[in-house]
């Protein structure tokens, strides 16, 4: 079964000048066909501007196309009948933590969904507990959000999104403002969730360290997919990356850096480890 | 020709329930010319110390020399203490605001008292140096890509030509070729203007790859203060703190374990090719 679909999916917008006249369309999508099954993780690739954002807003009908279309499970998100459904089943946690937060302590920040789709309170209790403890938040429940670091916030933020009990989760970015070990946190959290919960994942990045245990990686430029496949093929293809403004693992540059001085190295190395393994087998 | 920081002790909100020590006895001293990393995870005192640099925030305690001066000295000049050390903050690019490229980073200048001429001199000048295209001079800044805005509003600051550069962050929310981009472009400008550069940043990889000293900082006091191979030997203690060395390092690190004959402190991916290849021939 397929949690996500989407056939020749287009999305345009107009380019309007400053008294508000069409001076033009874009083209944000541009025919896109995806399969995202259920339970899986995908992570989505693609410059500024390549149309990776876009492309998840779609997810959940943030956006809907102006061409082809996309199915959540098994939902046409252009349907207006079944938009808050579409919205219940894909979740979106955002970039900056600030903007996502609204609750003055972190329990009733991740009682704000279940609440707002008419859960009865002592359920929304529950969901609270569990959901905070998925992320490994629970000891901060009365908190108040404003004293928790970026990773702390972003994991109140997916709890949040998990309390609402989607079927996917779409993280657009959820790193990009954090420290390393903030990243490291909401990394770890999401791992989790996809194992525990099975939760079908989308993660949309520009940390290549962060898509290595993906199922699949897509790769997106000038609006279409152009790179699909798992991470070692995509990691191992180190130039068509770079043509589209992406970078692999340090640790697979090493490796490919020492297969282009003449060491027997196979390609596409993830990991730490597989390298000190080829490595050793080389002495 | 230099940055001396003194015991400075910097306190939020003191006297208050939120009182809180941001920054502890921090003594260091960048000479002029320096390609510094400042590293350190969130709230460990880096975006305070760097705030100090040009006298935005005052310090509780210590002093702050300035080419030999103490900026906190009654009568000393703020106004040309921040012309020649030029902060960019984090997301620069949500401070434009002109209708045209030129005309905002035309705006540094023009605060200082320059001509009309010689501000669009100055910003020529600054938008070279950052690799910004000319033909999009005339442009709204809204108009441009990440990157593009970003090299804008570095230019902004460059244009008021500052001995020292401080970039808080500079690369953060870039796609990878976007951040390779202006990190080449700051070290160019290093070179060419023998500028100090003072670059914050989370990524222990970039800071390896192009400064020549380190600067950790954890709980507002500096922990340790190096070049890159020698900050990155105390990879334990950095995970300690929430930080990491480069995944190089690790990989060096596993194969000395390993038996290999070589030394683990590369950092850069050359660095680590070149000591590998060397244990194995």
């Amino acid at each position: 079964m397929e949690m996500i679909h989407a056939e020749k999916l287009i999305y345009e917008y107009d380019r309007r000048d400053e008294d508000g006249n069409i001076v033009g369309t874009n083209r944000a999508i541009d025919g896109v066909d995806i399969d995202i099954p259920q339970g899986s993780f995908v992570a989505v690739l693609g410059h500024n501007g390549s149309g990776k954002s876009t492309l998840a807003k779609h997810m959940n009908a943030i956006l809907v196309p102006t061409g082809g279309t996309m199915w959540v499970d098994g939902r046409d998100t252009k349907d207006p009948a079944e938009l808050w459904n579409v919205r219940q089943t894909a979740g979106m946690v955002f970039q900056n933590p600030d903007n996502q937060i609204i609750g003055t302590v972190v329990e009733e920040d991740v009682g704000f969904g279940p609440e707002n789709l008419g859960v009865p309170t002592e359920e929304i209790w529950k969901r609270v507990e569990d959901s905070l403890r998925s992320v490994g938040m629970i000891e901060y429940r009365k908190a108040s959000p404003n004293k928790l670091s970026g990773g702390q916030k972003q994991r109140v933020a997916i709890a949040g999104v998990i309390a609402m009990e989607p079927k996917c989760i779409v993280l657009d970015e959820p790193t990009a403002m954090l420290d390393p070990n903030g990243r490291k946190e909401v990394i770890r959290a999401v791992e989790k969730l996809r194992k525990e919960k099975k939760v079908t994942v989308i993660l949309i990045t520009h940390y290549m360290e962060e898509v290595i245990d993906a199922d699949q990686v897509f790769v997106m430029d000038g609006g279409h997919i152009v790179m699909h496949g798992t991470p070692r093929e995509i990691f191992s293809r180190v130039e068509e990356l770079k043509s589209y403004r992406m970078d692999v693992p340090q640790v697979t540059m090493l490796a490919e850096e020492l297969r282009r001085r003449g060491l027997e190295i196979p390609g596409g190395i993830l990991r730490r480890e597989e390298l000190v393994e080829a490595l050793c087998r080389l002495r | 020709m230099s940055i001396a920081l003194e015991h400075i002790n910097y306190v939020y909100s003191p006297g208050t329930a939120y009182e809180k020590q941001a920054l502890k006895d921090v003594s260091l001293v960048i000479p002029q010319g320096q390609f510094v990393g400042i590293i350190g995870h969130t709230g460990s005192g880096k975006s305070t110390l760097i705030q100090h640099l040009n006298g935005l925030v005052r310090a509780a305690s210590g002093r702050l020399l300035y080419e030999g001066k103490n900026i906190y000295e009654e009568g000393y000049d703020m106004r040309w203490l921040r012309s020649q050390v030029g902060l960019v903050f984090q997301y620069p690019e949500h401070q434009l605001f002109e209708v045209d490229v030129l005309s905002d980073v035309c705006f540094g200048p023009k605060n200082q008292g320059l001509t009309q001429e010689e501000c669009e001199e100055r910003a020529k000048e600054a938008l070279a140096l950052v690799g910004f295209p000319e033909k999009y001079y005339r442009q709204s800044p809204f108009e441009l890509s990440g990157g593009q805005k970003r090299r804008v509003a570095i230019a902004g600051v460059l244009a008021m030509r500052p001995k020292v550069l401080v970039l808080d962050e500079p690369t953060a929310g870039l796609d990878p070729k976007g951040r390779d981009e202006i990190l080449d472009q700051v070290e160019r400008l290093h070179k060419e203007t023998g500028m100090t550069v003072i670059l914050v940043s989370h990524s222990m990889e970039d800071v390896a790859r192009y400064v020549e000293r380190i600067i950790v900082m954890n709980r507002g006091e500096k922990m340790l203060d190096g070049a890159p191979r020698e900050v990155f030997r105390h990879c334990k203690e950095l995970e300690k703190v929430g930080l990491a060395a480069p995944q190089v390092t690790y990989v060096m690190h596993d194969l000395k374990e390993r038996g290999f004959d070589l030394s683990p402190d590369a950092t850069t991916i050359e660095e680590a090719a070149d000591e590998i290849m060397r244990s194995l021939s």
